[in-house]
């Protein structure tokens, strides 16, 4: 008998367990030569922003030990483009879509929140608060529990629909339960967890930092354990909270640690540079994982962890 | 064109003056152009390198193999050294946009830098077969760090060979001795592959003689197949706007005279969606 690996995200039904993560796999189109997208549970947009923007000057990007890490800047087409050219290819192809949405300031938050809110086939919208690639690291949203909750509370206003939010959280913080609290409170459906943390490499030739950005988000299987962490904390706290977990993930063993910790369903990021059909892989992998130990399910392990 | 990802089975490694010549394996890949690049998998699925690493295509044969030249010079690359005949990687190809062959018989110069080579010997071929002409400057550090000079003299019309030492050749850069190529033969088009400072010098100078020049380049990249907006560089578009584009699905070809190369490793101030006064 197979494992029932459908799941739930609030009220978002998921087919499958793997979603990707945001800004690894642009709006999706690009990993449709490794496989079918709608097969996914979701594709979670590269987060989007009101105007076009460029990003940050290169290098964009150094491999670390098990990881990597970006300043890529949220390069983007703006809202509109997006819109015409990236959700109508993702709703054309059937593809469940959850929209990441991020903002210079709580207003643009609110803006690209009213107009999402008007756009159908949308099947979840993700407050990114935390990117750490803003020009003012003290703009990092999440990293306040006040800013978070004010964002949140600002999209919430307007968002006249049933499609959950989620908060995208940062590990850089000294409680993420705290933010977890104050964002749950401001109104979100579930938390995604977790963004990069804030990092840098310096490169002793030039004795300078090695990224144009000079600091960068550090992703990849070097923050696995912060994630499975952080999850299990924030679950330990709201039981009932729903997460998209994420963090370094690249087998379905690893997929299995963060169901076990506490999330209802994992995206996949850095993993998809390295090997671009990891989410439907995965997702077979976690299969056999929880098979391998005699679950009929994976919504029987969700938080399993915690009762052991 | 859709790229594919495979496991191939390593056929041969070949150590080749400073470089490895690797053939694998690939009876399922489609039709390989010069230009082409592959992404492939290195350290093996729990090793600490995650990102793929970029190899312009060597050679193909369709339906059966492809070839690679490279040098081990980090952590991705000294792995993939330490492969052998039988062992199996994981490699996404084809990718990226090829260099554009010309329609009418023209005459072309083809220039690289080190084991920007690689790709050359696939071109020239292509373009003998359109009956152009095909001369060809080969550049290098050092002797050790040329690649390909007695292959690309059997399928050229002229072979101009410079190292910055003096150990092969002319004692000086491709750019020494390009501008006086492209005069005595008329050239039309300038195909380069190599670092990036060289095909910047090879881009203006073809420019300021008159001919075309697409030009390979070799950013940075982490995943090959255009997710990771990593490998961006500011090009002029048809439109005339500059945007940062991809260069491993926008390029890695692309016209040398829409690559602002002055800017590269910047942002600069009249590209698409640059940072606002007061805003990001």
């Amino acid at each position: 008998m197979s494992v029932d690996l459908t799941t739930s995200l609030g009220s978002l039904e998921l087919s499958a367990p793997t979603l990707t993560a945001s800004g690894c796999a642009a709006a999706g189109r690009e990993l449709a030569q490794f496989g079918d997208v709608s097969s996914l549970g979701a594709v979670v947009t590269k987060s989007i922003m009101m105007e076009p923007r460029s990003g940050r000057a290169t290098p964009r990007m150094a491999e670390t030990p098990s990881g990597m890490l970006n300043s890529i800047g949220l390069q983007g087409p703006g809202i509109e483009a997006f819109l015409e050219k990236d959700l109508s290819w993702l709703t054309q192809n059937n593809v469940t879509t959850i929209v990441s949405i991020a903002g210079n300031n709580v207003d643009e938050f609110g803006d690209l929140a009213r107009i999402l809110a008007r756009v159908p086939g949308i099947a979840g919208l993700e407050v990114n608060i935390s990117c750490p690639n803003v020009e003012s690291r003290g703009q990092v949203f999440a990293c306040n529990p006040v800013s978070a909750a004010q964002v949140i509370k600002t999209v919430r206003s307007v968002w006249h629909s049933d499609v959950p939010i989620f908060a995208k959280l940062s590990p850089d913080v000294t409680d993420i339960v705290e933010i977890a609290h104050s964002v749950v409170e401001a109104g979100v459906a579930g938390v995604s967890m977790i963004n990069t943390l804030l990092g840098m490499v310096i490169d002793v030739d030039k004795m300078k930092p090695m990224l144009g950005g000079r600091t960068g988000g550090l992703s990849g299987p070097a923050i696995r354990p912060v994630a499975v962490r952080a999850i299990y904390q924030v679950h330990a706290a709201l039981p009932n909270l729903p997460i998209l977990g994420m963090g370094g993930i690249r087998t379905g063993h690893d997929a299995l640690e963060f169901i076990a910790a506490g999330a209802s369903a994992v995206s996949i990021g850095t993993a998809v540079f390295g090997d671009p059909s990891a989410p439907w892989r995965i997702a077979t992998e976690l299969g056999q994982e929880l098979q391998a130990r005699g679950y009929d399910s994976l919504r029987e392990v969700i938080g399993l962890a915690h009762r052991n | 064109m859709s790229a594919q990802q495979l496991n191939c089975t390593i056929r041969s490694m070949t150590p080749v003056g400073g470089y490895l010549h690797m053939i694998v394996e690939s009876p399922d890949i489609a039709k390989v152009q010069p230009g082409h690049f592959a992404a492939l998998a290195v350290g093996g699925p729990s090793g600490a390198t995650l990102l793929r690493r970029a190899f312009s295509i060597h050679k193909s044969t369709t339906g059966e193999s492809l070839e690679f030249i490279f040098a081990p010079h980090g952590p991705g690359t000294q792995w993939l050294a330490t492969q052998r005949a039988g062992d199996v990687i994981d490699i996404i190809a084809p990718l990226g946009k090829p260099f554009i062959l010309p329609k009418q018989p023209i005459s072309c110069v083809l220039v690289a830098g080190g084991y920007g080579a690689a790709p050359m010997e696939l071109l020239a071929i292509e373009l003998r077969a359109r009956n152009c002409r095909v001369d060809v400057v080969l550049g290098a550090a050092t002797q050790e760090k040329l690649f390909g000079v007695l292959d690309l003299k059997a399928v050229s019309d002229s072979l101009i060979v410079t190292t910055d030492d003096g150990t092969s050749g002319v004692r000086g850069r491709v750019t020494d001795v390009l501008a006086e190529v492209i005069t005595k033969n008329n050239s039309q088009a300038v195909y380069a592959c190599g670092p990036m400072p060289m095909l910047a010098a090879v881009a203006k100078m073809s420019q300021a003689n008159g001919a075309f020049s697409q030009c390979a380049v070799e950013e940075s990249m982490a995943c090959g197949i255009g997710v990771c907006m990593t490998c961006v560089l500011p090009i002029i578009g048809d439109d005339g706007v500059t945007r940062m584009a991809r260069s491993c699905v926008d390029g890695p070809v692309f016209r040398g005279d829409r690559v602002r190369w002055d800017d590269v490793d910047t942002i600069p101030s009249d590209v698409f969606g640059a940072p606002q006064p007061g805003g990001h």
